[in-house]
């Protein structure tokens, strides 16, 4: 997996984007068992404290859990992961008509659009 | 208890001010930036530490004490320039090492030197810049310190031996333990630490946590730095 980071974010809420971000798409697959938080921040090239800080977000939005002894592990419930994959997924069109507004384009057309993008795609 | 603590402390050379009524207090178990320009007052804050200057006013401790042969044993430090004898070998390194330091893992040193295919009958003198920074800072990291003082660690490397030596101060630093780097390359630290403290002309300009300052005004602290320092 590879990490990126911005300037104008912390890096905590940067990394719980992008570890949600990896369990949504696959890199991290449901009752996978993490890495060590010191593992997981040096494959990252992040601060230790960071990465845990990140993790216990993640906890709390029930997309990771403790098991005292065994470690970390991703979330075997689908319909966390559903609902964080729907919230990327409604960020994405937020953005993406908030563009398409800035240009000009009213919803009708934007579908239109949309409909003969799909309609090219189907061809080739 | 911090386990750093400077009370008003100053350090004059002859007319320069070094360092001018420093107040800082650093609590172990984080990694702290010590972040400011050329001559700012970083490596005689981190000498001072070390008890390798006296203070010409005020006072710096180490878990309460004044440096000295007691702080030794529990600091680790990186100075800022190559300290290592040019004719030893490593072997003669590591028992040197393993000599002076009571927290010194000498199988740790020797696996993470042989990953970079550094053996024990080799010379400082035979080896590149990067080898002998990276080499350096492994014995450094090798000890299990209270306090590690590493002074300009990337300084002058390139980026994959930055990448090297970043990442073998987070896999390999105790936990329980306070990390600072002193440096100017404050992009390159950045994402490994928990705070930073901005010094410049001998005094503390800023101390606070990398997120604080993103959070605050949405910005990387390189950005700050070079708002905070602008010429």
């Amino acid at each position: 997996m590879e990490w990126k980071f911005r300037g104008d974010l912390p890096i905590y809420s940067q990394l719980v984007e992008q570890i949600k971000l990896g369990i949504v798409s696959g890199s991290f697959l449901p009752g996978e068992r993490l890495a060590s938080v010191r593992d997981m921040a040096a494959e990252a090239g992040v601060n230790p404290n960071t990465m845990q800080r990140a993790l216990q977000e993640l906890e709390r939005d029930g997309m990771v859990y403790s098991q005292r002894t065994a470690g970390r592990f991703v979330t075997e419930d689908m319909r966390v992961i559903e609902h964080a994959k729907k919230q990327f997924a409604e960020e994405q069109i937020r953005g993406f008509l908030e563009a398409m507004g800035k240009l000009g384009y009213s919803r009708s057309e934007i579908l239109t659009l949309l409909e003969e993008k799909e309609e090219q795609n189907g061809d080739t | 208890m911090a386990i750093l603590e400077c009370r008003d402390l100053s350090k004059r050379y002859g007319a320069i001010q070094a360092l001018d009524e420093v107040n800082l207090k650093i609590e172990p178990g984080r990694v702290i930036g010590l972040l400011g320009p050329n001559g700012s007052g970083k490596t005689t804050l981190l000498k001072l530490a070390n008890g390798l200057l006296t203070p010409t006013g005020g006072e710096i401790l180490i878990e309460g004490q004044k440096p000295g042969n007691e702080s030794r044993s529990i600091v680790s430090y990186l100075p800022d320039r190559p300290y290592l004898a040019e004719w030893m070998k490593v072997s003669q390194l590591l028992d040197f090492f393993e000599d002076f330091y009571d927290d010194f893992d000498r199988d740790k040193a020797t696996e993470m030197l042989l990953r970079l295919n550094i053996d024990d009958s080799m010379r400082i003198k035979e080896m590149s810049k990067g080898t002998r920074e990276k080499a350096q800072l492994i014995l450094v990291m090798s000890r299990k310190a209270q306090l590690y003082l590493l002074d300009e660690p990337i300084g002058g490397v390139d980026p994959a031996t930055r990448d090297y030596i970043l990442d073998t101060i987070i896999r390999n630093y105790n936990p329980d333990a306070a990390v600072i780097i002193s440096t100017h390359l404050i992009a390159d630290v950045e994402q490994v630490l928990d705070d930073v403290i901005f010094i410049n002309q001998g005094k503390i300009v800023l101390q606070s946590s990398v997120d604080e300052i993103r959070e605050e005004h949405g910005m990387s602290v390189d950005q700050y730095f070079r708002e905070v320092f602008r010429c």
